[in-house]
């Protein structure tokens, strides 16, 4: 019996990231990232508040989500939107194989392109392994994971996954959450900078929730989303007939 | 055996309805399902294979129906017509991960063997980007026959080929036919089903119009009405004999020559020539001008 990662659907994915010209796209935030925090730690005293919001305010609510978007959406919105996932789903392959295969691959990559950077960044901002550097990347370990789910269930959901997931980002995390407290519940960005903080504490994190609501909430929405993919991926229709 | 088989399945966009209960059974051997371009016929085909939920009606592949039930595709092998495969890869390894995907025993063995029955061994190497439509189409087929499935369904197969890719898609097709597998391809291209099947289920706007035997169809299109373009020595003589044959409607003379509209094709064309000898009217030119599939079809469904 075959496990639910699919080494063969590893192997199309990686190689259709790799094909597109997009990968290099999210090459460049975390470059950026560290970019910055290699100017800033030479221009600022070290005494000053500035990791804590460059690697939470920037890291956590542009760079992680959108590259978790672009990675998400792509691994199978990309197959759907062209048509090739038909060579796929003609087998008898497992529809939550397919799904979990997926979900592993964008979150390795995520993790490389968010979280990694992040580490990175946060180790020359704060001069070590410090408990703001561990605290941050530990926070975005916690978002790619769960905002890899969401985007890759958005894809089997919608042909506007980015655009969908644009809207979430830039008007639920980025406007909603800071305003009204209630939004944050719904918020992977508030998740992971509850994560942060509660190895690190840092009022610069601006966190709105408390470790254990952010873990909580962050499992049910990655397993209610990775369920909800599996569930519309089995009842996949071809659509576009020209009948 | 009965491998496919619907039962007034209905399929509707909205208001639009697609296929408008349909009922037939489909068993091995080569069957064509023909019809002008949005008459349902990859409606059909999408429903066959699972990837659409019929509205209406019941269907089954094997007695079990096909709709959220993977597990069809072990028998079942689906050769869609949009042209997206994985570019990137070369055609062997998509052969080869289309066996992987199947859990075949041996998946090397079983993509080599795929890639020699469509003929793709020499370009099996080269990234499928580099393929001409005929040779995309070929390894389609390969990776939809690569787990041996007794069922084949291939939407369109035989589109922007030219006429070599034809005939040997046709061969291919008559060969795994005649193994007793179940063959269903689509068309929109008569003259493709003429070299090739036994059986052709013709539809048109969303309705089985005709179902059968070829021959028996191929009969009825003989006696089909029809217009033809005719130049001649002397077009006005040939007019007014024309006229007095029992299988000519109408005659228009014009610039270009006589416009003959004629309720039988198929004693039109036996006598045309008669007749213009038997006048001593040399034909300079004749000239079917109505041969679009939707008049022919239209006329199937009209009988």
């Amino acid at each position: 019996m075959p496990g639910p990662f699919n080494p063969t659907i590893a192997m199309i994915t990686l190689r259709a990231v790799i094909s597109r010209r997009r990968a290099l796209l999210f090459a460049i935030t975390p470059l950026i990232l560290i970019a910055l925090t290699i100017v800033l730690k030479a221009s600022r005293p070290p005494s000053a508040p500035w990791p804590g919001r460059i690697l939470g305010d920037f890291g956590f609510s542009v760079l992680l989500p959108l590259t978790a978007l672009i990675i998400g959406t792509g691994v199978l919105g990309a197959e759907i939107e062209d048509g090739s996932v038909i060579h796929l789903l003609a087998t008898p392959v497992r529809r939550s194989s397919v799904i979990t295969t997926k979900f592993v691959v964008a979150l390795a990559l995520t993790i490389v392109f968010t979280a990694v950077p992040e580490l990175i960044a946060g180790l020359i901002a704060t001069g070590g392994l410090t408990r703001l550097a561990v605290g941050l990347f530990a926070g975005a370990l916690a978002g790619s994971v769960i905002y890899t789910a969401v985007f890759v269930m958005a894809s089997v959901l919608t042909t506007r996954a980015i655009a969908v997931g644009l809207l979430y980002v830039l008007i639920w995390e980025g406007v909603l959450a800071n305003f009204v407290g209630g939004a944050r519940v719904l918020s992977v960005g508030h998740y992971s900078l509850g994560v942060a903080n509660a190895i690190a504490p840092n009022p610069d994190l601006n966190a709105g929730l408390t470790l254990a609501t952010s873990l909580f909430m962050g499992a049910i929405v990655t397993v209610a989303a990775l369920a909800l993919a599996v569930r519309r991926l089995s009842a996949f229709a071809i659509k576009g007939e020209s009948a | 055996m009965t491998a496919i088989e619907l039962r007034n399945v209905s399929r509707w966009y909205g208001n639009v309805v697609a296929v408008n209960d349909v009922t037939m059974t489909i068993g091995p051997g080569v069957t064509g399902l023909l019809g002008p371009n949005g008459a349902g016929k990859s409606t059909i085909l999408h429903m066959i294979a699972g990837f659409l939920q019929p509205s209406r009606g019941e269907l089954v592949v094997g007695s079990r129906p096909s709709w959220q039930n993977p597990a069809i595709y072990r028998r079942l092998g689906l050769v869609p017509e949009r042209d997206s495969v994985y570019a990137f890869l070369t055609g062997e390894q998509f052969v080869l991960a289309t066996a992987k995907l199947h859990e075949l025993a041996d998946p090397g063995a079983a993509a080599l063997r795929a890639i020699a029955m469509t003929d793709m061994a020499d370009a099996a190497g080269r990234r499928v980007a580099t393929y001409s439509k005929g040779m995309r189409q070929r390894i389609k087929v390969a990776a939809a026959l690569v787990h041996d499935p007794e069922i084949i369904l291939l939407d369109e197969p035989f589109n922007g080929m030219d006429p070599r890719q034809r005939i040997h898609m046709m061969e291919l097709l008559g060969k795994l036919g005649a193994e007793g597998r179940v063959i269903l391809f689509s068309s929109h291209v008569l003259e493709e089903v003429e070299r090739l099947s036994g059986t052709i289920q013709v539809m048109v706007a969303g309705r089985l119009a005709a179902s059968g035997d070829f021959r028996a169809i191929r009969r009825l299109m003989t006696s089909r009405p029809h217009v033809f373009l005719i130049r001649s020595s002397d077009d006005r003589r040939l007019a007014a004999a024309l006229i007095g044959r029992p299988e000519v409607a109408a005659v228009e003379l014009g610039p270009a020559g006589l416009q003959v509209r004629t309720s039988d094709f198929g004693a039109f064309c036996a006598q045309i020539a008669v007749l213009a000898r038997d006048s001593g009217i040399r034909l300079r030119e004749l000239l079917p001008t109505d041969e679009s599939l939707e008049s022919v079809f239209g006329y199937l469904i009209a009988n």
